[in-house]
Formats: C-alpha cells, structure tokens, sequence
C-alpha cells in the first residue's frame, strides 16, 4: 500500500430529510426521462417500425386531436358512467351479501356450495351471456364489470365481519343492544369497515380492468375507441387512451384512499 | 337492609366437547343496596362467571336471580370489562354515550350525561379524543364512566384494574373509592388480589372449590379513608388466603 495519509473513514453524513427528498424525486424524475428517451429512440434509431410503436412526441398531438373531435370527453364519460354503475352494484350487493353470510351461520352453510360453483369463474366467462341477456349494451358492460367487483366485496365483507372482536359484540350485549340489527350497526359494520375498505379498493382496480374488457366486446367507451384505433394502426391514439386509463385510475384510488382516510380517522 | 341483588343457590355449568364442567355450584349472596362488595378467589373459580350471569350474558343452570329495579330504569347492573374495550372508531364522549342510546334521549341530553359521566372520572377534558389516544388508565376510567353514564343501580367489576401497572392501579383504586362515596352506588368488585379486595370494599366474600361456591364472608369495617399497610396487616389477608386453598395466589406479595 502507497497510500500514506492516514484518515479517518469518511462518516457517512446522513442528508437533511429535505435533501433526501429532492434527490429522490430527482432520481425518479432521471429514469422517467431516460425511458422516455430510450422510447423515443428506438422507433427514429429504426429498430422498430414507427407504425407498430409510436414515439412519445407524437402523443400530446394526438392528445389534442382526441380532445378536439369530442372523441376523448364522449369516450371517458361513457367508461365512467359503466365504471361508476358496475361498481356500485356490484359493491352493494357483495356488501349485503358478504355481510349476511358472516353474520349467519345458516346463510353461509347454505350458500357454500353455490360460492364454490360460481366463484372460480373469470368474469370475462361472462361475456356470452352478457351479451345474450343484454346485447352489445352499456347494461352488458354493467354487468361483467358488476360480477367482478361482486366477489371482491362479499369476500372482504365477509371475512372482516367474521373477524370482528367478539369482546366487542359482548360490549353491545352487555348494554342492551341484543338484536341482529342493532350488533350490525352498532358494532359489527363499524368494526369491519377498515376490511370492507380494503376491499372496495382492489375491488375500484378491477373494476377498471373490467372495464376495458367490457369494452372491447364494442360498448361504447374507452376500450372500443382504442379497438378503433388499433385496427386503423393509429397507434398513438391507443397509447393516448393507455394513458387516460392510467390518470383515471390514479385520480379514483387518490380519491378513495382520501375518503379512506377520513373515515378510520381513529385508527392508531 | 334491602338487596338489591338476591342469589339463591346459583349453580352454572357449561358442556364443550361432551364434557360437562360444573363451574359454580349453589351459590347464595345478597347483595345489600349502596354495599362494596369484593369477591376473590384464584382463577377459573368463577367469579366472573358469576358477574356474566348477572348481566345475562351467560346462562345459568339453576338457581335464582332476583334484581330489584327502580321503576324506569333501563338498565339495573353495568358491566366493567378487565379490559377497557372501548369501540375504538368512537370518540371518549360517544363511547361513553354508547349505552344511553335507544333509550328516548335527545341527542344532547346523551352528551350532557355522558359529560357528566365524564366528570365523575375526572376526564371530561379528554371527551373528544380518539381512544388509542389514552392511556390503560385512562381507557379504563372511561370504561367506568361509561358503565356510571346509564345511572345503574349496580356497578360490576371483573377486575377492571388488574391489567394496570402499582402505580396506577392505586390510584384508581381511590378514585373508585371516591366515587362509590359520592355516587352511593352498590358495588360488586371481582378480583384475585386480596390486598385490593380488604383496602376496597366493606365485605369480602371468598369463592373457591371446583365446582365454585362461597367458603368465606368477611365483614371490613376499618375507617375510611384507610391506609393500605393496615388492611395487609390485620391478619385479614393471610385468613383469606388460607381459606382460597393451597391455589397459588399470583399476586406479587408473595407472603
């Protein structure tokens, strides 16, 4: 060894909170850009045919374009209102359901079988017979997008009111509160809600997946206008509607995750 | 005196896998109204078996309860819990309010009991926080006040005070003192320390055996307020031991 200086190890410092912050953004902000680059390149470098991959550039134009022919607004509106609909349903339903198998013995022992037949199947196994009942309709999309979130919701809903303290059900007995609707309302629904949450969640992110299966079969929407464009190999309006999927998404769970928030306000 | 509980050859036993376990076998009490009544014994005695049994929220197999209600009265007996179990998504006020619900109160007279319940336990200044915000003594001063909040004729305690650490157990044992002098309500106090029991209560009634029954009623009448260094000196706590059994008390002491 030549190295004569004799020096402490360098004492890793650690960054202000702040600094560390900044850096990280920074970073992320860093590998955005260079996918974005790498994305770009590859279709101008021609080792990749620009009609089968369009470059980011080109996407706010086509943006733009989509906005202006009305095209973009008609199409979210409609995937909105299918989304909004089939998740209600299917939430309030799977809710009840979920909730009176937990609570009752005799209703889960009754419907255990049933559960075990119709669970298995994926939601898009659906699709003939939705569109048998109700023909290539916003209703047939309701549907396959209701029979998804249904089954998230009855499990969440049943399993968090299974789970419920039974310490705390002999609370509400122990003050007089005895009949099934009081224990729902006073101990079971409100103990379970943070499961219940958790799964109307997982159950909003299915239910966009749904959506844009729904949507393919040609109901109106967000998925038939990015069938559309792939088969005119408008590739960039297919990524514009990707990405509109994406910033749907985002918003809703930032929303949800909000109102989620300010619900179980008292937990820990 | 008058009673305000009378039991009557109480017997209780439950059947789990085929197996049929006597836990208490004719048990007689009264329970004379404004008394503070301790019941110890070792664990699985059933002591808080029998406290269930008032409240009915277990069955007996034989034998009589009789509770003596005041006309109007909802609720004649209230439960304290070992463990606070305040309904966490509720605020210290609305956990308190929590059994004057369904009882034709407006909800601002719910409030105004519950903050005069609050009051007594000496945490009216806490009524709007969350209860993971408490302290186990707190939770449990709450838990009383929500037992206190729908004005019962009979406090019971399954010993709501075992969970806390000396130092704060000792002070809520005075506090329960204080309270039970104000208020005049008839206590029934379950407990495995005797040394709580002879500092707290007026009578000390000892459950043993397997099946449970009473082997041992003592009368305290040392003054109040009392110093604890002479209800453990009395001879008391060693007789009540003793008549407990050869069951290893786990209380600390260690005499």
């Amino acid at each position: 060894m030549t190295d004569t200086t004799l020096t402490a190890p360098a004492r890793k410092v650690a960054p202000p909170a702040t600094l560390a912050a900044v850096r990280r953004i920074g970073l992320a902000a860093l590998g955005l850009a260079l996918f974005l680059a790498l994305w770009e390149s590859l279709p101008r470098l021609g080792l990749v045919n620009p009609m089968l991959l369009p470059t980011p550039s080109v996407i706010p134009a086509a943006f733009w374009a989509e906005i202006q022919s009305g095209a973009w607004a008609s199409a979210v509106r409609a995937s909105l209102g299918h989304y909004t609909i089939g998740l209600v349903l299917g939430s309030v339903l799977g809710l009840v359901l979920g909730i009176a198998t937990g609570m009752s013995q005799l209703a889960e022992d009754m419907t255990s079988w049933v559960v075990r037949v119709l669970r298995p199947i994926p939601g898009l196994a659906w699709v003939p017979f939705a569109i048998i009942w109700f023909g290539v309709s916003p209703s047939s999309a309701v549907f396959i997008i209701a029979i998804g979130v249904f089954w998230i919701v009855f499990f969440a809903a049943h399993g968090a009111i299974r789970g419920v303290d039974r310490d705390l059900i002999e609370v509400a007995d122990a003050f007089g509160f005895r009949s099934a609707w009081e224990r729902l309302f006073k101990i079971l629904l409100p103990a379970a809600m943070p499961g219940i949450l958790v799964g109307v969640r997982t159950a909003l992110g299915q239910a966009w997946m749904a959506v844009v299966a729904a949507e393919i079969f040609g109901v109106p929407g967000l998925g038939q206008r990015m069938i559309q464009a792939s088969s005119l190999l408008a590739t960039e309006i297919v990524v514009v509607y990707m990405l509109t999927m994406a910033a749907l998404y985002g918003l809703l769970d930032t929303l949800f995750v909000a109102i989620q928030g300010w619900v179980l306000r008292w937990k820990a | 005196m008058e009673s305000v509980i009378d039991i009557r050859g109480l017997s209780l036993s439950f059947t789990r896998d085929g197996e049929t376990n006597e836990v208490l076998r004719g048990l007689d009490l009264a329970v004379p109204r404004g008394a503070f009544i301790a019941i110890v014994g070792s664990s699985g005695v059933g002591k808080s078996t029998l406290l269930r049994v008032l409240m009915g929220l277990a069955a007996k197999s034989a034998g009589e309860v009789t509770i003596a209600t005041r006309s109007g009265q909802r609720q004649p007996l209230a439960l304290v819990f070992q463990d606070s179990r305040l309904l966490p998504w509720r605020s210290v006020a609305d956990n308190v309010a929590f059994g004057l619900e369904g009882g034709g109160l407006s909800k601002a007279e719910r409030r105004a009991k519950a903050e005069a319940a609050l009051d007594i336990v000496g945490l009216k200044h806490l009524a709007e926080r969350w209860p993971h915000q408490l302290s186990g003594g707190q939770r449990q001063r709450v838990s009383l006040a929500r037992a206190l909040a729908v004005e019962p004729e009979v406090l019971l305690m399954d010993e709501p005070f075992s969970a806390l650490d000396a130092i704060t157990r000792e002070g809520l044992q005075d506090e329960l003192v204080r309270i039970w002098q104000v208020t005049g309500k008839t206590i029934l106090f379950v407990t495995h320390d005797i040394e709580e029991a002879t500092y707290l209560a007026d009578r000390v009634v000892v459950l043993a055996g397997s099946p449970g029954r009473v082997v041992a009623d003592h009368v305290l009448d040392a003054p109040r307020p009392r110093k604890r260094a002479v209800a453990a000196d009395t001879g008391l706590v060693a007789g009540i031991r003793q008549h407990i059994g050869g069951e290893t008390m786990i209380d600390g002491t260690g005499i």
